[in-house]
């Protein structure tokens, strides 16, 4: 529930934050709100060619492959899999991030490194699944894939495909950085010092967000 | 000051319960196994048509941003003003969505229509040698 405000609060006549929120966590939440219409233009950009394009290939037939299973036409299993890998790094995220409002140095170290260890499985695979697109010779500009209904498919698909989900990878690899230097500065004992784990928090809006990203591109690329 | 915020915050913030936390998650990797299942199905009996199945999929796909948003970021708990300073502007998103699908509709229909050359592109199939597809030349 929305936190209880008393009554006739003054929150404007200065001397408190008028959201309860920490200065550096309220601005996290509007440089996500900024990039979740990053994401928005690239991803609405997407449908709009893809709805001003008559055939479009099955992302069924694309993306069927999964490590090690060679020619074995699995659709979805893998991507199931990089879905699952990041709503378990989000969840050991928020544990950590429960760890820290409880002043638990050692629970944060651990969930810290429980959820840096999912960002670079997540990255893992993606680098195999980019590889592997690549070697049946899909890239920026190269489409092997025909539409569904089997004419010629455009280059759209793969260059959206590649730039959408290339972005967000690069959140991810970034949000692992960011992650790191958590993990780092907790291990110095910087936040018990401080005597809180905002930074902790903050660090787990921006991962949250690269999970909630990932369902619209999960939903988008796959699904539709 | 600054100290100020940030001890009243800690107090505000005190109940960071973990059982929600796994609530959310199992809400979230179900809905994610409801659309496996259903893709699935549809790839083995073409039986929600596809215009069906996309319309579930966006309602399950705003449902699992929800459970993110709400609990993982915990937005849920934040003041109602905070909360609102998210949620108006992303509103924006609805318009966008609608203006550049309808948008890239109306410009296919027009081709479609005036174009002769971009009609017929699609219609002509390519015929693929016995190997298979996507191997580069």
């Amino acid at each position: 529930m929305a936190q209880a405000v008393p009554a006739g609060q003054k929150w404007w006549s200065g001397g408190k934050s008028p959201f309860n929120v920490e200065y550096g966590k309220l601005m996290m939440w509007y440089f996500l709100m900024s990039d979740s219409f990053t994401f928005g233009a690239f991803l609405i950009s997407y449908g709009s060619i893809r709805f001003a394009t008559n055939g479009w290939p099955n992302p069924n037939e694309v993306f069927r492959a999964f490590p090690f299973f060679g020619e074995t036409n699995l659709p979805l299993v893998f991507v199931s899999l990089m879905t699952f890998i990041l709503i378990m790094s989000s969840v050991t995220m928020v544990l950590a991030v429960a760890a820290g409002h409880s002043g638990d140095q050692k629970k944060v170290t651990f969930y810290m490194i429980l959820t840096i260890l999912g960002g670079l499985a997540f990255l893992g695979c993606q680098a195999w699944e980019w590889t592997h697109l690549h070697g049946e010779g899909a890239w920026w500009g190269r489409n092997p894939f025909l539409n569904a209904d089997g004419s010629r498919a455009t280059t759209n698909f793969t260059n959206f495909f590649f730039t959408i989900t290339g972005f967000h990878g690069f959140h991810v690899f970034s949000g692992v950085v960011i992650n790191v230097i958590m993990l780092i500065k907790n291990l110095r004992g910087d936040f018990a010092r401080k005597g809180h784990y905002l930074m902790i928090e903050k660090a787990g809006l921006y991962w949250h967000f690269v999970d909630l990203v990932w369902v619209f591109v999960f939903t988008c690329f796959y699904l539709l | 000051m600054s100290n100020q915020a940030t001890t009243g915050h800690d107090t505000a913030h005190g109940s960071f319960d973990t059982k929600p936390i796994w609530r959310t998650f199992w809400i979230l990797l179900a809905i994610t196994l409801v659309e496996i299942t259903l893709a699935t199905i549809h790839m083995k009996t073409d039986f929600p048509s596809k215009y069906v199945l996309n319309g579930i999929y966006l309602i399950l796909t705003c449902a699992k941003a929800f459970y993110i948003i709400a609990e993982f970021m915990h937005l849920r708990h934040e003041i109602k003003n905070m909360i609102m300073t998210i949620a108006v502007p992303a509103c924006l998103f609805i318009w966008f969505i609608i203006a550049f699908l309808w948008d890239g509709a109306s410009y296919n229909a027009l081709r479609n229509r005036y174009d002769r050359h971009y009609a017929d592109q699609n219609k002509e199939k390519v015929v693929q040698p016995a190997e298979k597809p996507g191997k580069p030349e």
